[in-house]
């Protein structure tokens, strides 16, 4: 329980800095942000003008910085990130809530499908340490170290264009079929979402599988795993119960450290695919300068992935008992 | 020299495959311009053309030449990861050791900024970073490559140091009043070399693909060649709708090919620091047959007397089974 | 004295890039139903080894190079042959694996699954050999903690909530989970303080009692054997130097380590004197030079010293007034054995007995 305790200590103070950089940030850098709000969005309000130098700092200072920040603060809680520039006056809360499913479910799915997938290869390759599926690593490595989005890009290639077989892009083909519960829809939207998936499984798992197997591989050697060798146990429970169930401990702490770039990459995929998800929101927000729904989908992202460590971190506890009496690391 | 040369043969296949192709590519970026036929930005009238001989990797949207692009693409790219991976080492170690052996408050507080910004996911802030900032350019993109990039190794050396830091000969130096600065130099970073190496290459890593990334969403100067650009281009000027595969390809596949160096680079100095990784690999095969290593242990006159499947298939066909009766000729 | 387990003439080599250790080399042990034999050497003796080599639990770069492993137990061999151990197949490895023969590993803290349940690790050792139904299973669980003197509550605990003491009971208890007939103690209780030590061995004398497994009981320990074990083997670079039982290696050590290993540690009464420890360090083990290993730290070779064939075979038709052997300076009863040539056939022949 402290071990839990703590944990959300740490993501409290984690989720203070993501805000307090994210007031600052625009604050800090050469050059006016809002002057360049000015230039390209001149049909502002006054008022909504007003509203966006309380986020992202002024022309002519709105008060002192300690009471903008406080003000900000306020606004975070209540959930007002303010008003989109590029979609006027849309309020960037609605239009960011339109994105997030997409991301969840698609990136959400598939990285948990990357990591179990990956895990499970592990497992196998590390107790078959110097077998074929071992040997086959600097395969998958490729696969890893190329840059995930030029692999997307071959397989839009292959799959779309050339052949037809899959869509090129997009959540739905929206002259076909529009959102809603319906069979059309979803079967539409998962067909689109089959490439974006795979790419981000292909791409992810070998990191996976490498960590696992290396993981593995110590673990074996552990007097454990020799002793329930010498209590005559079956290869499977050996395998599973006592070589496995502890080599996942490290491996969940891996994945928790990697939250971070396993959403970023699956971002730069929604971009690739044009994937009505938050990433490629993002990038729109960017090229538009449209600082608002930049900031907000800045912390929106932030706070999932505080989240998701979060909930790694129960897991990790479900695991190991010894946590539960532990320090957190 | 001689130390060289024993690591050099100590490395696995995958790693010596992996430093092969790494300098390939350096020195790609080191003679490039040189060798480069044509300026990459000089525009001529052959636009989207597939690759000939007058332009082995074909032309862009521009008729600008690709593989010029490339090999401009690659000397940037190369040196934007470097001088990353350089200024992230030193901070991490320095950070690392730091917090290590200082303990106490400089511990917790150094801690506790690494943790930080290890857990807040780098993309989007780099994104917003970079997105707020009216030039992009190398340099930009650099020092923020490298602010978000140190708490990695930072966290993997502290560690390192923590388990060093315990062990005897720390404390004999320190007996014997040795400086601390010392001690650090002399007696732990010694110890460290591999894992310090290998979160160099890791950095590079990091910094290669989160650069190519930013640059192909458009974050970084779209005028400048760096491979990233060159697909942000491709992207931008709808080179996939168009089929034309050899604008995408190469720069694509150069990333992916240095990273895969850099990959096969850093699972080989795994292996050259954990030698229970390495323990296994070259015992593999005894008297011809492969050795698991949960197998019970192997006993030689039986593994010796033991032909497997071929080949007691192809002993059950000579003379001497037969005089045998062996059962797999035995009814002749 | 019926023997259950008959090591002959095992050799056990760690291959590496820079030649093979020889960890184990033609080394002769038998051990009898229900009796206590101790595996006495210092580290690096290769007693380790030999007791995982014998189970075949080494892991690679081992290889077992020859010699044979020869189990008498009534379960296996059903009163015909004795079973090779190492020419078994998988499966009848693990029908004895555990059922047969048990292990007691040195550290319990990390021969302990630190995610499983003392009960969970119990039961499966239960299961994998012994058909019962659950409730029954976990009933002898409860059983064997109870044996060991652990309350019954500590079933749901994990390893890391025991102390070391208790950690050490449940890896015996484990251990007697498929009523072994032979247990093997890998220092079971160095890792203890002294009155848990105590403790322990008390238990495990008593459980020897009662339930009647013959015990190979390895340590560096050679004071606590003397009280231990029923007969004593003396390891030294991959070689038994002696072997016998306890009470002669006591009143006649015959080979000069052995003594000096008698002469490392003080009595708790008796007049004061000098300990004398045992100069020099054991040899590299990847060259085997012939005859003895103790030569380059013994004060009393002799030129046959290297020239003894040291695996200590029975010679043929020995009788228990050892008649038959033509070795020079070998000592032949049935319990006393070495083939250090300083003791000469004419000292051999002071205690009555024929070289």
């Amino acid at each position: 329980m402290t071990y839990l305790l703590r944990r959300l200590a740490f993501y409290l103070v984690a989720a203070f800095v993501a805000i307090t950089l994210n007031f600052f940030i625009p604050r800090a850098v050469p050059g006016n942000p809002a002057e360049i709000i000015l230039s390209k969005y001149p049909d502002l309000t006054p008022q909504a003008f007003k509203a966006l130098e309380q986020m992202i700092g002024g022309v002519v200072g709105t008060g002192s910085l300690w009471s903008q920040y406080l003000h900000y603060w306020s606004n975070v809680f209540h959930f007002n990130f303010g008003v989109d520039l590029a979609n006027y006056p849309t309020p960037v809360s609605q239009i960011i809530d339109q994105a997030i499913p997409w991301t969840l479910i698609l990136v959400g799915t598939a990285t948990v499908i990357a990591f179990l997938l990956g895990t499970g290869l592990g497992i196998l390759a590390g107790w078959r340490h110097g077998g074929w599926l071992d040997r086959s690593l600097p395969v998958w490595m490729f696969f890893q170290a190329a840059p995930y989005f030029f692999i997307a890009l071959v397989l839009v290639d292959f799959f779309a264009i050339e052949h037809h077989w899959l869509p090129v892009g997009q959540g739905f083909n929206g002259e076909v079929t529009s959102p809603g519960w319906t069979w059309a829809f979803i079967s539409n939207a998962l067909e689109h979402s089959l490439l974006p998936a795979f790419t981000i499984v292909l791409t992810s798992v070998a990191g996976w599988m490498l960590q696992m197997r290396n993981v593995m591989i110590t673990t074996i050697s552990e007097d454990y795993v020799i002793a329930a060798q010498a209590k005559g146990l079956s290869k499977g429970r050996t395998i599973f119960t006592y070589a496995a169930r502890n080599a996942l401990l490290p491996q969940l702490q891996g994945f928790g450290l990697a939250l971070g770039f396993v959403v970023s990459g699956a971002l730069i995929m929604e971009i690739v695919f044009s994937y009505p998800g938050i990433g490629y929101l993002l990038l729109e927000a960017v090229q538009n300068k449209d600082f608002p729904l930049m900031q907000a989908i800045f912390l929106v992202i932030t706070f999932a992935v505080l989240v998701a460590n979060l909930v790694v971190d129960l897991i990790i506890v479900f695991f190991d008992p010894r946590a539960r009496t532990r320090e957190a690391a | 020299m001689k130390s060289l040369a024993n690591i050099w043969r100590n490395l696995p296949l995958k790693a010596k495959v992996g430093v092969g192709l790494l300098g390939f590519f350096i020195l790609a970026a080191i003679i490039g311009p040189m060798v480069q036929p044509y300026d990459p930005s000089a525009q001529t009238p052959l636009t989207m053309a597939a690759p000939s001989a007058q332009h082995w990797f074909g032309t862009t949207q521009e008729g600008q030449d690709i593989l010029s692009q490339v090999l401009t693409g690659i000397r940037l790219t190369l040196e934007l990861a470097l001088a990353v991976g350089v200024i992230v080492t030193v901070v991490s170690v320095l950070v690392g050791v730091t917090s290590a052996f200082l303990g106490g408050i400089w511990d917790d507080v150094l801690s506790l900024i690494t943790n930080v910004f290890l857990v807040l996911p780098p993309l989007p802030l780099l994104i917003v970073l970079l997105g707020y900032l009216s030039q992009q350019g190398q340099t930009p993109t650099i020092i923020v490559l490298s602010l978000l990039g140190w708490p990695w190794g930072a966290r993997v050396i502290r560690a390192q140091t923590l388990a060093i830091r315990g062990r005897d000969f720390i404390d004999a130096s320190r007996e014997t009043g040795e400086k601390n600065w010392r001690i650090i130099i002399f007696d732990l970073i010694p110890n460290e070399i591999s894992l310090i190496a290998a979160s160099f290459v890791n950095t590079v890593l990091y910094a290669i693909g989160a650069s190519v990334a930013l640059a192909f969403v458009g974050l970084t100067n779209v005028n400048s060649w760096s491979l990233g650009t060159i697909l942000f281009w491709a992207q931008t000027d709808s080179a996939l709708q168009s089929a034309a595969w050899w604008w995408f390809v190469p720069a694509g596949l150069a990333v992916a090919l240095i990273g895969t160096s850099l990959v096969l680079l850093n699972s080989g100095l795994d292996e050259l620091g954990s030698p229970r990784l390495r323990a296994t690999r070259g015992t593999a095969k005894v008297a011809g047959h492969r050795i698991w290593p949960t197998d019970p242990t192997p006993v030689l006159a039986v593994l010796q007397a033991d032909r497997g499947r071929f080949g007691s298939f192809l002993y059950s066909f000579s003379r001497r089974s037969m005089l045998e009766g062996n059962a797999a000729g035995g009814d002749l | 004295m019926a023997p259950i387990l008959e090591i002959d003439d095992l050799s056990v080599a760690y291959r590496s890039a820079g030649g093979d250790v020889h960890a184990v080399e033609h080394v002769n042990l038998t051990l009898n139903a229900g009796e206590v034999v101790g595996l006495c050497g210092e580290s690096g003796s290769g007693k380790s080894t030999l007791a995982y080599g014998a189970t075949r639990l080494l892991r690679p770069p081992a290889l077992i190079t020859g010699g044979s492993v020869r189990y008498r137990g009534r379960r296996i061999t059903q009163g015909g042959d004795p079973a090779d151990v190492l020419t078994m197949s998988n499966r009848e490895l693990a029908r004895i694996r555990w059922r047969e023969v048990a292990i007691v590993f040195q550290s319990a803290m990390n021969a302990l699954n630190p995610v499983l349940r003392v009960q969970d690790q119990i039961l499966d050792a239960i299961t994998a050999h012994l058909k019962m139904p659950k409730h029954e299973a976990r009933e002898k669980a409860a059983t064997l903690l109870d044996l060991v003197g652990i309350p019954r509550d500590r079933l749901r605990a994990y390893p890391h909530e025991l102390s070391g003491g208790m950690r050490q009971r449940v890896m015996i208890a484990m251990a007697l989970a498929a009523d072994p007939e032979v247990v093997i103690m890998d220092e079971p209780t160095t890792a203890l303080d002294v009155v848990v030590q105590r403790d322990i061995l008390a238990q495990i004398v008593e459980l020897k009692e009662t339930l009647g497994f013959a015990v190979l009981f390895i340590t560096h320990d050679l004071s606590l054997l003397l009280e231990l074990a029923d007969r004593i083997a003396v390891m030294y670079a991959g070689r038994l130097l002696e072997t016998g039982t306890a009470s002669a290696i006591m009143r006649e050590p015959a080979h000069p380590y052995t003594r000096g290993l008698l002469n490392s540690f003080p009595s708790l009464h008796g007049p004061r004197r000098e300990l004398v420890g045992i100069p020099g360090t054991p040899p590299d083990l990847r060259d085997t030079l012939p005859g003895c290993p103790f030569i380059p730290r013994c004060s009393f070779t002799v030129p046959a010293c290297s020239e003894v064939d040291m695996s200590l075979a029975r010679p043929t038709g020995t009788g228990t007034n050892g008649e038959g052997s033509d070795r020079p300076g070998l000592i032949t009863t049935d319990s006393h054995l070495t083939a250090c040539p300083i003791v000469t056939p004419e000292e051999a022949s002071k205690e009555g007995v024929l070289s």
